[in-house]
């Protein structure tokens, strides 16, 4: 029998980073959570973690094929994994289990379309929801991240327009937070806005959730980065190192544009700074010294914080400013790779400081904006045709009641030792009598 | 009796309390309130966005009390709720017609 390479540390490394990574989403669900409002929270959370539920159940039966199966440069093999066939099996030439890369990816997957949640709080159907997640996922996420990180994909490989450069993206600035951003920016054009937005506060109901979802996004997006290195050495623990270098700017920069140009540092600022650091930093935590990546989360800090009042300016109301954060902050950090990269680093190429010349950020450009343009269209025409079948968005009464109570048939907050003075009816009364619910 | 109502800034309570024990007034209705007057309110920043907000927190107090008292109570009331600034709250009275105890079902003033 061939002597295995199974390396241990590997792939403790790799599970331990797909368990951290999960936990990003209930992290996701509380820092939306707590910016919508009162009465949409529950709701905010159902479709952060629905998408986990319905993209996992994807990811198995044919989403892991579809990514990393061999296909051609734009996508994977719909039947070579279909059901994760074939991946059980001890492979003594792998330093790490075949099934340990699929968890981790998976994580990945549902974490990405999740992200898309931010931009139509308070007011989606749940059900128009989790179709728009499931299409999306086929029809987006898994072809981009083909492209991204699968051998022969067209921006791994650095085919056609990049003249052999491979863009540079290490853990998913273009295949998540760009990709994410640009579907809210869509589907937050096809929802519409909130009723009474913007001249009816809509203020973030709990920022004490907020800075504990920023808190668990911080934490397992250590994963989420130094687990891409799929190794326990040296390339993740400079990833690690610039993740946090990077998002200790990045909140430093949010906090400042605000001190300065609102006159205050608030604690919501403080917790989108640090989301703003960490998205920017993904593509490019093997690619940068520390100092690069004080610089590069610096910039995306300030950067999005001017970004997230765009929607102000241009009318779309990208609720939690998932193109703000996500999408400008994903670009800063895509781009910024073709300037800032330093051969010193793990990936080993030079940016324009470091005499690399444009050639790298051509790349970077060329697959930030592929994959923009790509996830925008195909966002605006799914979320369109369930708009026009089924309706993506819930109706004006119910809107008013709270998206909570009447798609939920919950609400989050009982403060009142009397309750609602209502009475037990029964087991299954409910979907037998759907009650009106008055405001 | 009358009714007296106090509208006032919540960290007074305390000091209502206290006043109006010493005075004699054995019980009282506490609720959370929320309004504005000449005070108006203040300016919230969310991620930029500026919120003014109108609705200053405040306590209403309720109390109702014989009729000789009534001036004396808004006296109290007053004397321990003001601060001098601007948002300090009012006191009114109003008449009540009758009131009952619900443990007993005395009426009137025995059932203050």
């Amino acid at each position: 029998m061939e002597e295995s390479v199974l390396s241990a540390g590997d792939t403790a490394w790799i599970l331990t980073s797909a368990a951290l990574v999960l936990l990003m989403l209930p992290g996701l669900a509380l820092f939306y959570g707590g910016m919508t409002r009162a009465k949409a929270v529950l709701n905010m959370m159902m479709m952060v973690m629905g998408v986990v539920f319905l993209v996992g159940v994807q990811w198995i039966l044919y989403g892991y094929s579809l990514t990393f199966g061999t296909g051609n440069a734009l996508i994977g093999n719909l039947s070579e994994y279909i059901g994760l066939e074939g991946l059980m099996t001890d492979d003594p030439a792998a330093t790490y289990p075949a099934m340990a890369f699929v968890a981790f990816q998976a994580m990945f997957a549902v974490i990405t379309v999740a992200l898309i949640a931010g931009a139509v709080a308070d007011r989606t159907k749940f059900g128009a929801w989790m179709v728009f997640a499931g299409i999306w996922a086929t029809l987006v996420y898994f072809p981009v991240a083909h492209w991204v990180w699968a051998s022969g994909g067209w921006i791994f490989e650095g085919l056609g327009p990049m003249n052999g450069t491979a863009a540079i993206d290490f853990a998913g600035g273009t295949a998540v937070h760009i990709n994410a951003g640009a579907a809210g920016l869509a589907l937050a054009f096809v929802l519409g806005k909130r009723l009474g937005w913007p001249k009816t506060p809509m203020k973030p109901h709990n920022l004490t959730l907020v800075m504990i979802g920023a808190g668990l996004l911080w934490f397992g997006w250590f994963g989420f980065n130094a687990g891409s290195a799929l190794a326990a050495n040296n390339t993740s623990a400079v990833v690690f190192l610039n993740t946090f270098a990077a998002t200790c700017a990045a909140a430093l920069g949010w906090l400042l544009v605000e001190k300065i140009r609102d006159g205050h540092a608030t604690s919501l600022g403080a917790a989108s700074g640090i989301v703003a650091g960490l998205v920017a930093i993904t593509p490019a935590c093997s690619s940068v010294s520390p100092i690069g990546a004080l610089i590069l989360g610096a910039i995306a800090g300030v950067l999005c914080a001017l970004a997230v009042g765009l929607k102000y300016r241009f009318g779309f109301d990208d609720s939690l400013d998932v193109v703000g954060v996500h999408l400008v902050g994903g670009l800063v950090g895509t781009l910024l790779i073709g300037i800032l990269a330093t051969e010193a680093a793990p990936a080993g190429v030079n940016g324009l400081f470091y005499g690399g010349g444009l050639t790298q950020f051509w790349s970077q450009l060329i697959a930030a904006v592929a994959v923009m343009v790509y996830s925008f269209v195909l966002a605006f025409i799914i979320g369109k045709i369930i708009d026009l079948t089924m309706g993506m968005r819930i109706s004006e009464d119910d809107e008013i009641a709270g998206v909570d109570l009447t798609t939920h048939a919950e609400g989050a907050y009982e403060l009142a030792d009397s309750g609602s003075g209502g009475k037990f009816a029964g087991v299954g009364q409910a979907a037998l009598k759907k009650e009106e619910v008055t405001v | 009796m009358k009714l007296v109502t106090a509208v006032i800034k919540p960290f007074k309570l305390d000091d209502v309390k206290t006043g109006l024990e010493t005075f004699g007034i054995h019980g009282l209705t506490v609720s959370e309130a929320s309004g504005y007057g000449r005070q108006r309110g203040h300016t919230e920043v969310y991620r930029g966005a500026e919120y003014t907000v109108d609705l200053v927190p405040k306590v209403r107090i309720e109390v109702v009390v014989e009729d000789d008292d009534a001036d004396s109570v808004v006296d109290v009331i007053v004397k321990s709720a003001q601060t001098g600034r601007i948002g300090d709250g009012k006191v009114w009275m109003s008449p009540v017609e009758s009131i009952v105890r619900v443990r007993t079902g005395e009426r009137g003033p025995d059932a203050l």
